[in-house]
Formats: structure tokens, sequence, C-alpha cells
């Protein structure tokens, strides 16, 4: 039986809990609920949360535990030799034989006979059935599957019998402790506070997930690869290697990468600060509502398009014009029509990217000039100064802090953008200066490296973990210092 | 009220001399300022409509495709020459279809069946995809076979191209795509009416395909489609229910602050390290395959998260205490208080922050580019757990095609992405004005 | 200027007034605030080197009035002014009127202290900055320290004038508010119930240095309290809905005023 089976068996139990709590609860009240601690919904709640959730953590333990268990069992009866063998080949082994015993289910008893003759037949057998194995399975391996299937169903069964009995079990026993007076509203609610913590209680999961997950493969990597040829490191040259070569000969440093992803991250809040700042203060200050009410919608869909599209528009029209014009330009000036600006290039990626930031910095701004106190306003008008004077000399150096912490969100932005500079900035891990060449960046790599087959135990697979999480602490640094900046700029004016 | 007027004997004097203090000078500076906000503004503006009017420009013809309607003779010679189909049906997989379809167009078109030159250019002019497309027609009714049926064929994405006036005719005809004797036909076609140009509605159900007349986002939209079922299914109760915890729950202490921070920065973190994640811990450690629209789901759920729980606790926030009073003082305990009053007064601030959670993260593409959803998919997924692809994705994958045709393609999808934000964006609006209170 | 003694202030107002013209005169002001009106026809002048103080209950309309007089009121989307000030014989809502300039000439000092985030320094020399009056170093200097001696916060202050101008003091924030009005040498000085955030020691420390003040500048205070417009007044003018009631001389105004109403809220009927 699987396992969503029994879910929905738990399930079922779970609702036939609710309604005979209910029942007995209007039973137990006769006339007048009143007499109720609470209303006969929370007992039947009360009711169905003893049916359900004993079961349902029985059955989460089981499935995290038993597979481990089984397999420890599974591989303490391997051959000696094998045995022996190092940590990584007993895996590969012990992979082979769970295909094994995937395949051997599907295969009617006929075939199951003929299953014991040699390897070479059963890996055709298998792959006929859609379960390609890696390579000829050994004499032993088919016994183990065999002893893997069993222990399974074995495992199935029991947990399939424990749950229901558990179900019941709390069904019986919140049933029978049901009177009058029991409050049920209030362990119900607190089973629930229990629930909602716990959701609040993702976003911390989630932080360890991608710390520990990330941290985990990295340093793999490091084992492989030592931190500092990659953190100091100045040639990026993964070579891509055949599986199984085991080539951690290629060259991973981290400064080339991190280079274009600065560099490129610099153009682009070279576009978007003024424009963003000077469309802030635009809208803050000059604006008439009705214009404001047009502008600042406008400006805002360009924070909802997709990067994707962003990353089109580079690739179709922005670099191509580029490069058109440059190669127009040059052919003006020196007679001979060559492009100086590549269609890929630092400065293809920046400027689309300085669009897409725009908005980002224009709200953020916008936030922060509207709450510097009207007051310091009337006191700057009030002396004479015009609205200019009163925006350079007032309210910008006021508001700077904020704006900074804005600004150093925006970047981040920046350094955490991947599919402009995926479709725009160039795959060349180049150090050079010249905004007018590719670049390339720490995302973009990212994905070259994980798109495509993957072998989780190849420094050119798992470098991008090592990518991901220097990008992931750059990010978080900028953010908590950001964070940091605006919250003590909001209590200056609160 | 009468008015008073002042009885005062004293009377004004001229003004002072005035001061100098370079009011030209000042207010010019003034006017620059006040151009340089309208200049940014408008280069927002301007980039923004740049920008759709390019996809727009090169997208909008994606949606009709030309279509050659022949009368194809199912020859059996062509189809089954040993006449074995009963006993080996393989027979009708394997044969060679685009030559009936060849023949059949040459035959419209007159051209000589020995003239092999010739042959080879009105082959081109129908898309690969004939072959299925008569297939199938084959495989559902064998009895077809010797017959002349009608049937509409796809045109080759070169004269799909060449119709919709796509090719610069003004290039040498060796450097073109399409020959001057190809163009005529088109237009001896056309002007019988048996080429034309129809709504595309393969590039809504289709799947991938190596040939762009023949490629469609179907199998994206279906891919999208459940995971925003995911996301909506997850993100939303979780979300509401942290949300719920913080807002009206928690109490002062280290771990509220810490999840506090956390879900600040959670929605800051670059959507990439989240498919970091997903490649680590949904398909590495807990199994799960790889282009399956359920780990791109978690992977969106996880990313949402933070934009949901940031707007459900403004909404739940904006609801006033007295609401919050006027249930508590009549004996409704904190839970039921919520549950009953204030959750549905903070719903349709939470419900426009849903949607536009889930329009991000529709349009998101680098976490699942990681998690293996840039694959060849041609079939439709029937579950979540089998492979499929996101209209985003799609539209990276076409973005990274050579051919001319799939430029159009691409920006085609990017409108079909654009109208279902758009969409999702306006709902979200309407949402708020129609429910939104002021207290 | 605080080197005069009373009497020779007293001597120089004694003077000024007898020959003193009118500084500014309101005639048929109304305001509104979109579709409400907020001021109906005021007729009201204002005398030179004299301190007016603007009375009556709240939302009366004296503050809007006084923002009137300087053009504040621009600044709020939905306000019109109909009807004539003159500044001198300047019609100061006529289109050729800059607003900068009538402001430079007209300064003003807010109900709650409002130091900019900058130094003391930075705070008062911003006005004459802006406005170019000094040009260098030492004039700004100058400038500084005469207008904070005509505050009265030189002697506080004068130790540590690069520190952050909104670590004073309210009472001392609000002199500082004054002495930045006061560094660009305007005409006449507007306040808009300067002393209501401030402690009774340091209103009694502004209402002398308004008194002070009145020798070289016009003066016209909107104030909630009575005793503080009878101590620093020497003319009163009380609104009431959006109407001015009375204008007199404020000994008069508090001894014997003409309207009934004023009477009621001098007794404190209403208010």
């Amino acid at each position: 039986m699987s396992g969503s089976v029994v879910l929905l068996c738990v399930l079922a139990i779970g609702i036939v809990a609710f309604l005979l709590g209910r029942l007995r609860a209007n039973a137990l009240a006769g006339p007048k609920l009143s007499n109720l601690h609470s209303r006969p919904v929370y007992y039947g709640g009360f009711v169905a949360i003893w049916a359900t959730l004993p079961a349902l953590l029985l059955l989460a333990f089981w499935s995290i535990t038993a597979p481990s268990v089984i397999q420890s069992s599974v591989r303490g009866s391997f051959p000696a030799e094998v045995l022996a063998a190092p940590q990584a080949e007993q895996n590969l082994e012990f992979g082979m034989i769970t295909s094994i015993a995937r395949g051997m289910k599907l295969l009617s008893p006929a075939d199951a006979e003929t299953l014991a003759g040699d390897a070479a037949t059963v890996r055709t057998l298998l792959s006929a059935k859609g379960v390609p194995l890696a390579g000829d399975p050994k004499p032993y391996m088919l016994p183990a599957a065999d002893e893997l299937n069993r222990l399974t169903d074995r495992s199935n069964w029991l947990m399939t019998g424990a749950a229901v009995l558990a179900a019941l079990g709390g069904l019986v026993y919140a049933l029978r402790a049901i009177q009058p007076k029991l409050r049920a509203r209030n362990r119900v609610e607190r089973v629930v506070l229990g629930a909602l913590l716990g959701a609040s209680s993702i976003a911390i999961l989630t932080t360890i997930g991608i710390v520990a997950s990330m941290l985990g493969e990295a340093t793999h990597f490091f084992s492989m690869v030592p931190a500092h040829e990659f953190f100091f490191g100045t040639v990026w040259d993964p070579r891509f290697a055949a599986a199984g070569s085991g080539g951690s000969e290629g060259q991973f440093g981290l400064i080339p990468l991190l280079a274009g992803t600065l560099y490129i991250g610099f153009v682009a809040m070279l576009f978007a600060v003024p424009i963003g700042l000077f469309s802030a203060i635009y809208m803050a200050e000059y604006a008439s509502p009705r214009v404001r009410a047009f502008a600042k919608p406008l400006l805002e869909i360009l924070a909802g398009i997709p990067t994707i599209v962003y990353g089109f528009f580079a690739l179709t029209t922005v670099g191509p014009f580029l490069r058109d014009i440059s190669a127009q330009i040059s052919g003006l000036v020196t007679g001979d029509y060559a492009n100086f600006i590549q269609a890929q290039s630092v400065i293809t990626a920046g400027f689309v990217m300085g669009i897409m930031l725009i908005p980002y910095v224009s709200s953020l701004s916008d936030d922060i000039i509207t709450a510097v106190p009207r007051a310091l306003r009337d006191g700057s008008l009030g002396l004479g100064a015009t609205r200019s004077e009163t925006v350079k000399r007032v309210i910008l150096p006021a508001a700077l802090p904020g704006i900074v912490g804005a600004l150093l969100m925006t970047a981040s932005r920046a350094v955490g953008e991947t599919m402009i500079v995926v479709l725009a900035a160039g795959v060349a891990a180049r150090m050079q200066l010249n905004p007018f060449e590719p670049m390339t960046t720490v995302t973009v790599k990212i994905v070259n490296q994980l798109t495509g087959d993957l072998e989780f135990t190849s420094p050119q697979t798992l470098v991008a973990f090592a990518l991901g999480i220097t990008l992931f602490a750059l990010t978080l640094c900028l953010n908590i210092y950001a964070l940091y900046i605006v919250r003590k700029y909001r209590e200056q004016y609160e | 009220m009468t008015d008073i007027t002042s009885a005062d004997p004293m009377v004004l004097t001229a003004a002072p001399p005035r001061r100098e203090i370079g009011i030209k000078r000042r207010y010019a500076a003034e006017r620059r300022f006040r151009l340089y906000g309208i200049l940014a503004i408008s280069f927002g503006v301007i980039f923004l409509l740049l920008l759709l009017w390019s996809v727009v420009s090169k997208g909008y013809t994606a949606f009709l495709q030309t279509e050659i309607t022949v009368p194809v003779t199912f020859t059996e010679k062509v189809i089954d020459p040993q006449n074995t189909r009963a006993t080996n049906p393989a027979v009708l997989m394997a044969a060679n279809y685009p030559v009936l379809a060849r023949d059949a167009l040459a035959k419209e078109l007159g051209v000589d069946p020995a003239d092999r030159a010739a042959l080879k250019e009105v082959n081109s002019m129908i898309s690969a995809s004939v072959r299925v497309q008569l297939r199938d027609i084959v495989v559902n009714d064998p009895s077809v076979i010797g017959k002349t049926v009608p049937v509409k064929v796809l045109a080759e994405g070169n004269v799909d191209a060449a119709y919709k006036g796509h090719i610069d005719l003004s290039v040498p005809e060796s450097d073109r795509k399409i020959s001057d004797r190809q163009l005529g036909w088109i237009q001896q076609l056309a002007a019988k009416g048996e080429l034309a140009s129809r709504f595309n509605t393969g590039l809504f159900v289709n799947g991938a395909s190596s040939r762009p007349e023949a490629a469609g986002v179907g199998v994206a939209l279906i891919g999208s489609f459940f995971m925003m079922l995911i996301v909506l299914a997850l993100a939303l109760p979780i979300g509401v229910a942290a949300s719920i915890y913080l807002e009206e729950f928690a109490p002062k202490n280290r771990l509220t602050d810490l999840i506090e921070v956390n879900i600040n920065n959670l929605a800051a973190v670059p959507s990439i390290v989240y498919g970091l994640l997903g490649l680590a811990v949904f398909i590495n450690f807990a199994g799960l395959p790889r282009s399956a629209s359920l780990v791109g789901g978690l992977v969106l759920t996880l990313m949402t998260l933070p934009t949901i729980i940031i707007a459900t606790r403004a909404a739940l926030k904006a609801v006033p205490p007295s609401i919050r009073a006027a249930a508590l003082g009549l004996g409704a305990s904190k839970m039921q208080t919520i549950f009953h009053h204030v959750l549905p007064l903070a719903m349709p601030g939470i419900l426009t922050g849903t949607i536009i959670g889930l329009a991000h993260a529709l349009g998101e593409t680098a976490p699942l580019l990681l998690i293996g959803m840039v694959a060849f998919v041609a079939d439709f997924p029937a579950t979540p757990l089998q492979p499929s692809t996101a209209l985003p994705v799609q539209i990276y994958m076409w973005a990274n095609e050579a051919e001319r045709a799939f430029v159009e393609r691409t920006s085609g999808a990017i409108i079909i992405l654009l109208l279902f934000l758009l969409a999702m964006n306006i709902g979200a609006v309407i949402l708020r004005r129609r429910f939104e209170r002021r207290w | 200027m605080n080197m005069l003694t009373e009497t020779a202030v007293e001597k120089v107002l004694e003077r000024k007034m007898t020959n003193s013209a009118l500084k500014m005169s309101g005639t048929d002001v109304c305001v509104f605030y979109g579709e409400k009106q907020a001021l109906h026809n005021v007729n009201l002048n204002i005398r030179e080197n004299t301190v007016t103080a603007l009375i009556g209950p709240s939302g009366c309309g004296k503050s809007t009035f006084l923002r009137t007089l300087n053009r504040m009121n621009d600044t709020i989307d939905s306000c019109r002014v109909t009807g004539k000030i003159l500044l001198d014989t300047d019609d100061i809502y006529d289109p050729n009127i800059d607003v900068v300039e009538l402001r430079a000439r007209v300064g003003m000092v807010f109900q709650k202290p409002n130091p900019f985030p900058k130094s003391i320094y930075e705070n008062i020399a911003y006005g004459p900055r802006i406005h170019g009056l000094a040009r260098t170093r030492a004039e700004f200097d100058e400038i500084v320290e005469s207008s904070l001696q005509r505050a009265g916060l030189w002697n506080e202050v004068k130790d540590r004038l690069q520190e952050p101008g909104t670590g004073l003091s309210g009472g001392q924030q609000q002199r500082l508010c004054i002495a930045r009005a006061v560094a660009v040498s305007p005409e006449v000085i507007l306040m808009d119930e300067p002393c209501s955030a401030l402690d009774p020691i340091a209103t009694a420390k502004v209402e002398e240095l308004i008194h002070e003040l009145r020798a070289n500048f016009t003066i016209v205070i909107v104030t909630h309290s009575m005793q503080q417009a009878a101590r620093v007044s020497q003319r009163t003018a009380m609104f009431h809905m959006g109407y001015l009631v009375e204008e007199n001389d404020t000994d008069k105004m508090f001894t014997n005023p003409d309207d009934q109403r004023t009477q009621d809220y001098i007794m404190g009927r209403f208010g």
C-alpha cells in the first residue's frame, strides 16, 4: 500500500472522528447547548485532531526512518569485498540495487523466473521495462534486490497497520474523553496556535535549508578544490570533464566572475540611480496629483515585467542596436565600419538592467523622501528657498541615509539578477575594463554549470554551490546593512 | 457677520530698494532641476513603451500561421508497398508521409515530377511536422488509404515569414532563405486561396518542436498552470498562518525577532539561490524527479512566501483595533476573533498581495533553469510529477534558438506571458478598488 | 541689539510708532480649501515695527491668514486665495511678484521647532547662503553670530556651533529657528504659535526675544494664549469662524473690546 493511500485512510478516519465527536457532544448537551463548555464543532475538532495528528506524526517518522533502516540492513549483507570498497562505490552499488528492485516489481512472474539467469539478460529485460541500468549487475545484487523489496513491503504493511491503529486509538480515546466540562475549544486552539507557529518557522527552515544545502555541497567542492584557489583565483576555466574522468584539473577562480558581476552592476546603477532618483524627486516634490497618478503606475509596470523579457529585449533589440550604431560611428570617424561595441557586452547588460532597476530606486526613494517631515520643507520654503534648493540642501541631506539604504537594496538586486546577464552579458570570464566587451557574472556561471547533465560528484557541478553561497553571503550582507540603515532612518523621524 | 474695515489712519509707503538675491539665476536652476525630473520620468516611460513596442511588433504575427490546403492522395504504394499493414501495424508508423504532401503540392503547382530540383524546393515549402500530421490521419483511420483528402498542412517557417513580409526581398536570391520560384508559388497558391494565414491555435496547444512553425507553448502553459496551482495551494495558507502568528500571537522575544529578520531577508535573496536550494534539497536529497512542475512549484512557493507574508501582515495591521476589541468584549476567544472578524476583513488585501506574488512567480525563470525545466518536452504532462516546462523557460529556450522564425515565436510567447500578468494585475487592482475599506 | 537698555528700546519704538506707516495690508482676503471657504473677506492692516497678535478659537482661520502673508499656502495644492494683500505697495499675489523674493522679505517661524538636521552654524547660514547674502567665510561668521546674538542664543551655543541643531532643547531649537529667520534680514517675521510646544521658561525667553526683535522687524504672531497676546503685542486681531471680528490696540482689546464675541472669548466663554 502506498503512502498516499494510507494518508487518505487517516484523513478519512479524521472526518469520521469529527462527525462522531460533534454527535457525541450534541448528545451530551441535551436540550441546552450551554451545558457544554465549547460549541460542538470544537469537540468534533478535538476528536479529529486526536485521530489524525498522532497517526500523521507516526507516518512521517516512519517514512523518514524506515528507508535508512532497510538500507543499512541490506548493506549489512553485502559480500565482504564490496564492504571493503570505499563509501562512494558502495553508494553506487546500492543505487543499482534499488534500480533492479524497482525493475523487478514491474516484471511478470514468468519474467521473474528467467531473471535468475545471468547478469546481461537481467539488464536487457529491465531496460525493456523502462528501467535502464548503468552497468551489468553483479550476482549478489539480485538476492539483495529481492531482500530490499521484501523488507520495503513488510515495512509498508507495518506502517499502514500502525497508522490506522494509531488513528483509531486516538479516536476512541478522545471520544471517551468528551465531557461537558472538557475545554475542547482551548485544546483545539492550542493545536491551531502550534500550527501557526509551525507555518511561520518555515521562513527559518528555508534559510537553514539554503545555508545548509549550499554549505554542504560547497564543502564537497572545497575538498576537491582548495578554497584559496577558488576565492583568489584569477582564471575561470572549469573544463567540462567527461563523466567519470574525475577531472578536477579545471581552474575555478572566482575573481573574474565577481569582477564582471560588480562591473555590470555598477553600470546598471549608473543608469538607474540618477534616473530613478530624479523620477522620485519629481514625483514627490513637483508632480501634480494627476501626473503622479499616471506616471507612477507606468514606472511600476517596469518592475512587473519579468526579467526574461528584459533579457530578450537586450538580446534582440538593445545589443544589435548598440553594435550597429558603434559600427556607424567608427565608420564616420575612421572610415572603417567595424563595430567597437559587441552585441553582448557589459554596457548592453548594464543598460538594460539599469532600466529594470529604475522602478526599484524610484519607489524606494519616493517612500523615503515623502517620509521627510513636512515641517522641514516648510521651514526651508518659509525662508525663501526655491523648491530645488529645498530638495538639494534640506530634503536630500536629511533623507541621505535612507536613500543610501535603498540604493544598497537595489545593488543587491543587481548582483543577484540572472536572466538579463545570461542573455546579454556573454559567457567569457575575462578581467578587463572595456565596457563594450562581454564579461560574465556569478549568476551566469551558476546557470551554465547546472544546466545539462549533472553529476553531483564533479567539481564542475559543485562549484555552482560555492558560487551560490558567495552570492547569498554578498546579497545578505548588503541587505542586512541596508535594512539596518533604513530602520535607523525611520526611527529618526518617528 | 459684519466686515470690519481697519480704521487705521496710516498709509502704505513704497517698498525699500530691492535686495539682489539672484532670483534669475536661481529660477534657471529651478527650471533645470525640474527638467531633469521630467526627463528622468520620460526616459523610464519611453523605454517601457520601446520595450513593449519591440516585443509586440516582433511578436504579433506569431498569432497568425500560414497554412497550405492541398488535396493529399494517400497512395498505398507509398504508405504500405507490401500490403503488410494487417500483420505489421508498425508499417503505418514508419511510412514516408512527407513525399505524399510534396507530390500533392507539386501537382497543385504543376511542377514536373521528374524535375528533382524543383521537387526539392516544393518539399522545403512544407513544414516537417507534416509527417506526424499525415501519420496520425492514417493511423486513426486506415481506410483513408487510396483516397484523396484535402489537408491543411503548415507552411515551412521561411514560407510563413515570406508570406508575412518578414523577408527582405532586396537581398540577392542566393543569400535568401527562399527562392524567387518559391515566391512565385506562394503568390500562385495565395491567389487560389489555398495558401492563407489563419489564427495560430498551434502556438497555444503544441509542445516543443525543433521546427518553429510547429512549436507552441502548450506544454509550458500546463507546466506553469500546475506550478501556480501548487504555489497557491501552499503559499497562501502557510503565508496567512505565518502572518497571523507573527502579527497577532507572537510574543516579543528572540525567536520572533529572528523570524522577522529572516522573512525580510528571504524577500531579498536572489531568485537563483532558491533554484540551488531546490536542486540540492528537493531533487538531490528528497529524490523528486527533475523537470517536474512539482519541484518548480515548491521552489516558487518558498520564493513567494515572504511576499505574501509581508502583504498579509500589512492587511492584518490595517484592521482597526476597535474590531478586535468589540469581538473580545463579547467573549470571543482571541482565535475566534481573528478567524471570524479580522481575517475576513483583511482578505481583500491578502488576496491582492497573493495575486501580485503569483504574478512574480509566473514570470520567474532563473530558479527553474536549475531544476531542469530547460527540457525539450513535446508531450503534455498529466501530473505535476511528469517532465514539463514553464512559460518563461520556454521563452528562454526559444530566445537561444538561432532561427529567425523563433524570434517571432519568442515574442509571441512573451506577449502571452505579459497578457497573463496584465490580467492578474488588473484583477488585483479591481479587488483593491472594490473591497478596499478606509477606516 | 541686546546692548540696548530697556528704556532705549522703548524710546526707539516710541519714535518709530508715531511716524510708522503700514507694513502690510489685506483687503477682502478670502481663502478656499477646495470647496470649503476658510476665510471670509478679511480686511486687516499690519503696522511697521509693531507686534500684531492674531487670536481666536481653534479653526478660526488665524493661522490660515498668517500663511497667506508669505504665500505658504501655495504649498497646499487645493488652496486658493482671493482679495488683495499688499506688502508696502506691492500686491504679493500679483503674478509679477516672485514668491521666493517675497519669502525672503516675509520670514516665518513655525509652531513646532523645525531645525534642519544640520549643524547649528549651517542652520543659520542656510538662508544667507541660498540668497547669496554673504560670500566669504568671515561674512557668514558675522551673520551667524549676530543672528544668534539677536535671538539671545549666542552665549548658549557659541562653543558648539558645529553640533547638530536637532540636539538642542525645544526652547533653544525654537530660538534657533527664529535666529534662522532673522539671518535672512526679512522685513516681516510671521510666527505661527511659536511657543505652543515649549515649556513656560522657554516661552518667557521667546517672548522676551519677540519684544526685542520689534525694534527692527514687523512681527505678526498667532497665539492661543490670551496672556501671551497681552504681553507681547501692541495690536490684536480677533478671528472667529473665518471672519475677522475685531482689530484694535491690544490694551483696548483686553480691557474694553468693541465686540461682544471678543469679550466672550477673552472672558473664556468659548475657545
